[in-house]
Formats: C-alpha cells, structure tokens, sequence
C-alpha cells in the first residue's frame, strides 16, 4: 500500500490503454452512448404508447404517456379487419416477398460467393469489379431503369417485378465471397476430395456448415432490406392486392388527406407496430450468428 | 364516408333495388351504344381514391349482372396522377375510367389521356349540373368526364371557440383580418385559421377575387399574378403572414386534425366537402362547428370560389368506351349518385342542389344546422372564367418552393408569386407550350 511518489505518476498512463481485459470507462463515450441510444428508442416508445390509444385520445392526450382508455388490442383487430382484412393481404405478400427475395438473394449470394472464393475461372477479376462496382450504385437509381425494363417484359404490377429485382444482392455476395475465402480452409476441401467427395458434396456437407454464420448475416440484411422496400414496389405495382406493408400503411396515411377520405391514424400507428414486430423477432433470433459471423477472420489464429 | 366500409356494404346491398329503378329511369337519357354495352356486359377497372366509388360499383353490377366493375385506388393526389400518366404514355396497364380533379383535367385533354363522351350523349346533360363544375370536365364542344362532386367555397367555423373569446363571424376579408388579431390577442395559442402555403387555397381565393393569373387557349399559356385579383389576396395574407396570425400547421397533417379538434385552429375557409372530414376526422368536436358565408371582398354583390372537386373520364385507351360511360352516367347523374349524395358527398347537380331535401337537412354534427343552405348558395355564386394551367399539378407541386417562403422567411408573398410565375414560365416553355 506504501506508493512512493514516483511510482504514482506512471500508473494513471498506464490505465490509459484501453484492452478488453482491462477496459477505460470514458464519461464522454457514456453520454454520447446514452444520447444515441435515447434517440433510437423514444420513436420506438412513442409508437407502443400510441398503439394503445383510440384516435380520440391520440390528439388530446401527452404523446410520451397512456391515454384514457387501453385501446390496443381493440386497435389490432380493427387494423386487421378495415377494408376487408387488406392489411393481412398486405402482410402475406410482404411475407412472399421476403421469403422468395431475400430466401433467394441469400441463396444466391452463398452459391456465388463461395465460387468465387474457391475457384479459379477466366473472367474472375472482372466479376470481382462489377461487384464491387454494383455495390456502389444504390437500389433507388437502379429502380426507374428497372422500371422501364420490366414494363417491356410486361411483368409490371405482378408480384414478379418486386421479387426479381430483389434476388440481387451485390453486397451480399461480395460478403459471402469474403467471408468464404475466411472460413473455409483450402486444405479441408482438398482433404474432401482425397477422401472421394463428389463437388457437391463437398459444398454441401463440409463448406456449408462453415458458412452458416456468413449466411445468416446475408439473410438478415436482405429480409431487413426487403421487409423495409418502399421505392421499388411503389413504381412497380398498381394493384393494392399486391402492395406490401410498406406502401399500405403509406396508404392508409395519405387517405387522412383527400375530400372524402376517412382519417384513421391510430390504424396506421398500430399497423406500423404489427410491421416491426417481426422483424424484432427476427433480430433477437438471428442476432447471435451474426455477430459471431462479423467477428470470424478478425485474428489469424 | 363516416361509415366503416362493412356496414356500408351492406346498407349499399339494401338501396340496390332503389338503384335499379333509378337506372332505369336514367337510362333514357343515354344514347344506345351505351344501354347495349351494359347489356352485353363485360370487364371495367376504375382508378378511383373516393371511397363512395366502391359501394357505386357493387350497386351498378347489382343492376347490370353482365358487368363486373373493380375499383382500384392507386393512391391520393399525385401517386394517381404519376400511375394515371405512366398508363396513358405506355399505352396499356390504365383503367377504363379515372377519377381526375377539375383543377387536372386539362392536363389530361391536352395529353389525349381522356375519350370525348359526347358521341355517347354527354353534351345533353350540360345543364344537369352547376356550371363550375361543368367547366372543369368540357372544353369548347368536347366533354371530357361527368362532375362527381363540388367544392364550392364557405367558412366553416369552431363557434364554441368564437363564442369563448367573443369574435364576430367575419363577413368580408376586413372583418377576417381583424378577427385573426382579435382572438391571437385573447389568446396566443388560438389561431383563426392555418397555413404553411397551400397552392389550393391561394389560387382559390385569388378566384373568388375575381382574379384571372392563368389564361388557357389551346396550347398557349398566359401566368401572370400582376392582376388586382391576385393583388387582393396579398393584402388580406401578407399582414396574416407578417403578423404571424396563421398556425404554423400544414393542412391535412395529425397536427392539423388535432387542431381542429381542441380549438388551436378556430375556423377554415376550405369547400363544400369538408363537412365529411370533420365529422370523420374530429369526432370530438361534435356539436361545435358552424358553416357561414366565404368572406366577402366588397359589397358589390355576392361571390365564392370552388376549391377541389372531381369528376370521371373515359380513358381514350379503353377498350370498353361505351360501357365505361354507361358506368359513368350511373356514377354521375343516376342512382350511383344518388347513393354518394346520401352518403355526404356534396354534388355537383343543380337538382340536388336545390332540392329542399337536400338544402333543408339538418346535421347533429354542426348543432343541427342546415349547413346546405349556405353551401347550395355557395355554389350558385361561384365566379365564372376560372382556368387552371395545363399543368396545375406540377404548378402546385412546386408551389412551395416560391411562394411557400413567404410563409417561413423574409420574402414577401408578392416576391414568392413572381418566383412561381417565372419558375411556371419556364416549365411551361419546355413542355412546348406558347407563353404569352
């Protein structure tokens, strides 16, 4: 306990180095952190306090705060049942869409990735460059030219012109590529070949497994990102029947503002509600491969 | 439109009778081609936002089973506009029919989206309906649509709030400017009325001042908001503006709804639809709002202004013309109509206008006044010659990024006007329009 003066001074430098085994606490991180995670969940509180409440107590009540009566589950039934239950409809092929598009693009994704990890074939190089150059380009300059395409097709305002589009992934790829170089060892393929695996099921039964972390974080961004599309179904279909949840609740909203339209803003709330929910749960599951998935090929062990 | 849909559907099934022999009583009217084409049957898509559009639909194929009528909303305003001019310059994919406001019906005729109904008999029925309305769908001899509804203008009114703070109901725009500073100064949070720039409301009310900022004759184009119409309006909303007496809320946002429901927004000069949306939209306002006449400019003689309305058009690229307005006359002057006026749509027909039933109902909702009586007035007093730009539409679309300043910095709504002239000059000239 006896701390001579000159051994005092090093050690508050010596804390300064920040490792996991031995981590700084920074006041400043905490608020910053404490700010940022505020600012994402308030919305989040806002839009469970409000589904709770009818229309009435919506605009006269304190927005942060229950209203007078609990209407949630009145909400719900309501929001299922308007115009003829269209938001379960909606729900369905929004459903469809993630399943097709983004089950699709995932599938896609790994099949590329890992042949363009592990093989060698004439033209690799400029693959390697589309990819990355398609990664680039965002999803909402692409729709209008993929508009025009699919209108000569004549497959606009079918399901088709919102799962097909959505079966590309650049980015997907170009990290299933990546991460497929990282896991698998060219060593473990050659041994399955020594030992008489055909190609497929050397794919099959000993990369795949070692992909499993890089594939479930490919399908988490593509169900996110075809979950939340917007701007491609909305220039693509016509027909509400065929709408995703994304664009009926924009919908329901935008009725509230015609002659003649009926203002039903609690139905949009508690709809916007039922919309995240699934992808909360598919978050809280799907969580843990990826963060494992992020981490692998960090260190060289 | 207070309804929820089922019990609508149902109340609709129960008038199909009625339906049917108002059908029948209209369809005299009609040339041949069309009764025919009903009988025959066949397949219509209609494009339509209006929810009472729907329960026409079942009503009309309960009288003509042949027929089978699917009504499709692609969206509010613009979404249908943008679907309804991708449809017409691909040349497949439309509907048979389009709901189309008056203020975008030439648009629409100049870019040869729309069927001339007068083969089918539509020119006769020109005296059926208000003549503001009739000039928003026909243009010289051609008819390009039948009216479906109006908006006539009038001040619609929280009395419960001017009763509060002891404000008179304002007759001209004098007394209206007053009573914005009179209730601010009883209160700060009340407002007489809302506005964060709103192209509707300002070229309306530039209309009832007898204003004529556009000038349409075929392809050339007059703007110009030097004229003592446009004039008036800036002297009635440039003090509204400097004095900060108007809300800072835009019109048909939650915020708005919420206003008009707790007192914040104390009155509306808006159309004769809105009576629907109130009771809608601000339940809880029951028993509180009031409707009296648009405020006048002087007293040279009663005037007013439509604002919105829409009516129907036959595609030109239909396959189905004949039995598109078949539809469209059911939807417009037979029993569909009947069944929408009934409902608390407000119409377009003199006769429903002047039918003391309709004039002398009594709603709840307004304290059990005889809103109609003010609105039929309205309507007959609208001032004639109004046009809308070609391209009206887009106008309004931009119409916020001139004179929309006016309404949050320094620039005056006059210097706002000349922006938006200037800005619909040159947009004007490259859809190759003739600017005068």
């Amino acid at each position: 306990m006896v701390a001579t003066p000159t051994l005092r001074v090093p050690a508050p430098r010596r804390s300064r180095l920040s490792t996991p085994s031995n981590p700084r606490r920074s006041p400043l991180l905490t608020v910053l952190t404490g700010v940022v995670l505020l600012y994402s969940l308030v919305p989040l509180f806002w839009l469970l306090i409000n589904s709770t409440k009818n229309q009435r107590d919506l605009f006269s009540t304190f927005g942060l705060w229950f209203g007078s009566e609990f209407s949630l589950f009145e909400n719900i039934g309501r929001a299922l049942t308007y115009d003829d239950g269209i938001f379960v409809r909606w729900l369905g092929n929004t459903v469809l869409y993630v399943v097709a598009g983004a089950g699709g693009a995932t599938l896609l994704a790994v099949l590329g990735g890992y042949a363009l990890a592990k093989f060698d074939f004439p033209g690799k190089k400029a693959v390697f460059a589309v990819v990355i150059g398609a990664v680039a380009v965002p999803g909402t300059a692409l729709a209008v030219p993929t508009f025009w395409m699919f209108s000569a097709m004549e497959l606009t305002d079918t399901p088709w012109s919102v799962i097909i589009p959505s079966l590309i992934s650049p980015f997907g790829l170009y990290l299933m590529w990546t991460f497929a170089n990282q896991a698998i060892p060219g060593d473990l393929m050659e041994a399955a070949r020594i030992d008489g695996a055909s190609e497929f099921r050397t794919f099959w039964q000993v990369c795949l497994p070692l992909l499993a972390p890089g594939t479930v974080t490919v399908l988490l961004f593509t169900m996110v990102a075809t979950w939340n599309n917007y701007f491609l179904p909305l220039i693509m279909l016509r027909d509400p029947d065929w709408y995703p949840l994304t664009l009926g609740l924009n919908q329901w909203n935008s009725q509230a503002g015609t002659a003649g339209g009926e203002a039903i803003f609690d139905l949009v709330l508690t709809g916007s509600l039922l919309t995240i929910i699934p992808l909360v749960i598919a978050f809280l599951f799907l969580q843990r491969f990826w963060q494992s998935g992020l981490a692998a090929g960090g260190v060289k062990e | 439109m207070i309804h929820s849909p089922s019990p609508r559907r149902r109340w609709a099934a129960g008038l199909s009778v009625a339906a049917v022999a108002a059908l029948a009583l209209s369809a005299c009217s009609g040339g041949a081609d069309p009764d025919e084409a009903a009988a025959e049957g066949g397949e219509l898509t209609v494009w339509a936002w209006d929810p009472t559009i729907e329960y026409v639909a079942e009503a009309y194929e309960d009288a003509n089973p042949e027929v089978s009528v699917e009504v499709v909303n692609v969206g509010t305003g613009n979404d249908h506009y943008t679907a309804l001019q991708n449809a017409a310059s691909a040349g497949s994919g439309g509907p048979d029919l389009a709901q189309v406001e008056y203020q975008a019906t030439t648009q629409f005729i100049l870019g040869e989206a729309l069927a001339d109904l007068t083969e089918f008999g539509a020119g006769d029925l020109a005296d059926e309906f208000a003549p503001g309305p009739w000039a928003g769908v026909s243009s010289d001899e051609a008819v390009y649509g039948l009216p479906l509804d109006s908006g006539p203008m009038a001040l619609f009114y929280n009395e419960a709030v001017f009763d509060e703070h002891g404000i008179e109901v304002p007759e001209t725009w004098d007394d209206y400017l007053e009573a914005a500073r009179d209730l601010q100064e009883a209160d700060p949070d009340v407002y007489l009325t809302n506005d964060t720039g709103d192209a509707g409301l300002t070229t309306s009310i530039m209309w009832q001042a007898g204003g004529h900022p556009f000038t349409v004759d075929g392809t050339s184009v007059g703007i110009d908001f030097g004229d003592e119409g446009s004039q008036r309006f800036g002297e009635v909303w440039q003090p509204m503006i400097d004095e900060q007496l108007l809300a800072p809320i835009s019109s048909w946002s939650d915020e708005w709804y919420q206003g008009l429901g707790d007192g914040t927004i104390a009155s509306l000069v808006i159309g004769a639809w809105m009576p629907g949306n109130l009771e809608g939209g601000v339940p809880d306002a029951a028993g509180d709002w009031r409707v009296a006449p648009m405020p006048q400019w002087d007293d040279a003689g009663f005037a007013t202004a439509e604002q919105g309305g829409s009516g129907m058009s036959v595609m030109s690229g239909s396959d189905h013309q004949a039995l598109a307005y078949d539809f469209l006359e059911f939807a417009a002057v037979g029993g569909g109509k009947d069944l929408r006026v009934d409902d608390g749509v407000f119409p377009a027909t003199t006769a429903d206008l002047e039918d003391p039933q309709f004039v002398e109902r009594e709603y709840e909702y307004f304290g059990g006044q005889q809103i109609n009586q003010v609105l039929s007035e309205s309507s007959a007093a609208v001032v004639d010659g109004w046009d809308y730009l070609p391209y009206q539409v887009y106008a309004n679309t931009v119409f916020n990024d001139s004179v929309g300043q006016a309404f949050v910095s320094g620039t005056t709504l006059e210097e706002g006007l000349a922006g938006w002239q200037d800005t619909l000059r040159a947009y004007g000239e490259d859809q190759g329009f003739t600017i005068e």
